[in-house]
């Protein structure tokens, strides 16, 4: 049995290209059967996320977002790879690090930042804020921020489209670190045994805040932990969204025709720290380099311009396009109204009751 | 009326309630194939089959997470803890997940759940078969927690708990499953949440009680009629919300109160009552409001010690002599 090292060493830059080279070469040979029109809109999705977290760094710089901020920077490949393989009738939940796939399952970017300002526009109305994103008619079934707490509710939603016999299929995302709560354990036994139609996306980043893999995970091949519940599982490259897409794709085929689980341990990287308040101490910007030269953006780029399938040109109105988008947002998150002080007291029950009315 | 248990006037309200609506099933460690730990489920699997009545894994968290998930996607679950000392695994999911997520989700996703299952003391199990939870619950906003002490209450609150659109922490006596009383034979038969029920009516001294102290303090009443004084027995039954005003009024009326439970007295649902108490109605007050609570202490296992650390009939007695000014 081969142990993954958790803190890559210093490579030197000739290794660092062969392999950035590789990986492109690897992900040139997914290009073919997905349209031009797919492709595009797979980059359009991961570079809005991209300069949506951006924008919210500045801003949170500024004042403009409060508490704790957890950005999805280099994980995009992830969150825009899966979710184009679902429905949007599909179920998605998460962790608190959730703002990118809140945009990838189609929430837009103004009722998030709404959300993040905590204005009454934003996706919670303003309850919630960055670890509290919901869109019910999206599927988007909530950012969740006990470390797992959202794995046991992924199991609850597939174990209902099972009970009414439709056929979505449910995304559970979490980071590594979460593998070593009860909940993911308890929950991977419950959706085989009783053959949950989740997918278990652990979105493993290395790094639980400041505390690496291998300082906190005596196995850190984190697909094998599956046998442990007779699940099938992959390990993908989360820097290729194409390699995310086609592993998800087979997951949802299993949940939907066969109501089957499916734990899916997607190698990632986060690009900034653990929040806005994390300094990052705890690892070398070499490290943060090298996973820099894989940048999942950056990557997919140079991919669809070597294979001709867009030009420069294309790639520069895309980032255009969408820094309007995130300025937009911006704008509308900005002229908001806070939510009215009565709300304070709404939402708490869905059926108040007036104590002592007969 | 039929003249039932607990026990069986909960299996009545849970076979109804199955029958009345294909999205609610029940979920929990030994519900199913072996008819519950407590026989509460009893016949249910055979009746409902495997889909809608479901044997666990003993993996509380879990199911219990899975329960809310599956009511945040539209179903109605009833999740049984075997007994609610083992809820305690699962207060993330009650708390963090059930009680909140309304909230947090700007209004946009209720939890149509019940967690039900046998609290407070038992027979002589010791410390961690043998506690009082309903503080714990009491305390999150976003909950509901329900305490019957009577068949028709059983019965009537559990059916309203299943039809209600928030997570109703439903805590059944342990001791008290085989109590019997009339229940209305009506399939229809509810009883509102948050509606004290005053079960006996007197006019000297309110005993504020609930769930296991409702029939001792219903006995004390009886002894101190004999003695002279007239007791009212109010029973919240649903602990959140409180339904403080029956409470108020019962004690503009009698000007003493004595509040009995089994739980721990710090912290404890009867300083909450007591405290509302003095805000509201201190100018009515003769006596400062009495406490008779289980001891503190973890429970005991040999008999004589547990004895000592559940409210018993002359504890009740005494207190209400007390605030009486009789001893």
């Amino acid at each position: 049995m081969s142990k993954q090292t958790a803190a890559p060493p210093d490579v030197d830059p000739q290794l660092l290209k062969n392999e950035r080279d590789e990986a492109k070469n690897r992900q040139k040979s997914r290009l073919t059967g997905l349209d031009k029109e797919k492709l595009i809109e797979l980059y359009r999705q991961m570079l809005l996320i991209r300069r949506f977290e951006e924008k919210s760094a500045e801003v949170y710089v500024a004042g403009k977002i409060g508490g704790f901020c957890h950005l999805y920077i280099g994980q995009e490949a992830v969150g825009v790879g899966t979710i184009s393989a679902i429905r949007q009738d599909d179920y998605v939940l998460a962790s608190y690090r959730e703002h990118g796939l809140a945009l990838a399952k189609g929430m837009s970017a103004r009722s998030i930042m709404a959300e993040l300002f905590g204005k009454a526009t934003g996706c919670s109305k303003g309850k919630g804020g960055s670890m509290h994103m919901f869109d019910k008619s999206l599927g988007f079934l909530g950012g969740h921020a006990i470390v797992g707490g959202q794995i046991p509710l992924a199991t609850g939603t597939a174990f209902a489209t099972k009970y009414q016999g439709t056929d979505q299929v449910t995304l559970c995302y979490f980071g590594e670190a979460a593998v070593n709560q009860g909940a993911f354990h308890e929950s991977l036994n419950m959706a085989q045994l009783w053959k949950l139609p989740c997918i278990y996306i652990c979105e493993n980043n290395q790094y639980g805040m400041g505390t690496s893999l291998a300082r906190a995970m005596s196995l850190q091949n984190i697909a094998q932990k599956a046998c442990a519940y007779d699940l099938a599982s992959e390990f993908v490259d989360g820097m290729d969204v194409l390699a995310v897409r086609e592993a998800t794709l087979r997951a949802v085929e299993r949940a939907r025709r066969d109501y089957l689980p499916t734990l899916l341990e997607i190698r990632t990287y986060r690009f900034m720290g653990h929040s806005m308040s994390d300094p990052g101490n705890y690892r070398t910007r070499a490290e943060i380099e090298k996973y820099q030269e894989r940048d999942p953006i950056k990557l997919f780029a140079a991919s669809l311009l070597e294979e001709k399938i867009v030009e420069q040109k294309g790639l520069d109105e895309i980032d255009r396009q969408v820094r309007e988008v995130v300025e937009d947002a911006l704008r509308f998150a900005d002229e908001s109204p806070l939510p009215d002080p009565e709300e304070l007291y709404t939402d708490v029950y869905a059926n108040p009751i007036e104590p002592g009315r007969k | 009326m039929a003249t039932i248990t607990i026990r069986e006037a909960l299996n009545q309200a849970l076979r109804e309630e199955l029958a009345r609506d294909d999205k609610v099933f029940l979920m929990g460690e030994e519900v199913a194939q072996y008819d519950g730990a407590y026989k509460v489920s009893k016949g249910l699997f055979h009746e409902f089959g495997g889909k809608r009545v479901i044997d666990t894994p003993i993996t509380e968290l879990g199911f219990a997470g899975l329960g809310v998930g599956a009511a945040m996607a539209g179903l109605r679950p009833v999740i049984e803890f075997m007994t609610f000392n083992f809820s305690i695994l699962a207060t993330d999911q009650i708390i963090n997940s059930a009680a909140k997520m309304l909230y947090m989700s700007g209004g946009q996703i209720n939890i149509p759940i019940v967690f039900r299952g046998p609290g407070g003391s038992a027979f002589q199990v010791s410390s961690q078969h043998s506690q009082a939870l309903e503080s714990w619950y009491a305390y999150f906003p976003g909950l509901k927690v329900v305490m019957p002490s009577t068949p028709a209450d059983a019965k009537g609150l559990l059916k309203s708990a299943i039809r209600d659109d928030d997570p109703v922490i439903f805590i059944e006596q342990e001791r008290m499953y085989g109590n019997k009383g009339e229940v209305p034979d009506d399939p229809d038969f509810t009883i509102p949440l948050g509606v004290a029920d005053v079960k006996r009516e007197g006019k000297d001294v309110t005993i504020v009680a609930r769930s296991l102290t409702v029939p001792l303090a219903l006995k004390a009443a009886e002894q101190l009629e004999q003695q002279g004084v007239s007791c009212e027995v109010v029973d919240p039954r649903t602990i959140r919300p409180l339904d403080i005003d029956t409470i108020i009024a019962s004690v503009k009326k009698t000007n003493r109160v004595v509040i009995a439970e089994e739980s721990h007295p710090i912290c404890g649902v009867g300083a909450e009552i007591s405290a509302q108490i003095m805000e509201r109605a201190f100018d009515y007050l003769d006596a400062p409001v009495k406490r008779v609570s289980g001891a503190d202490v973890p429970m005991p296992y040999a008999k004589n010690l547990e004895n000592l650390a559940i409210p018993d009939v002359n504890r009740i007695v005494a207190a209400v002599r007390e605030v009486a000014y009789i001893d």
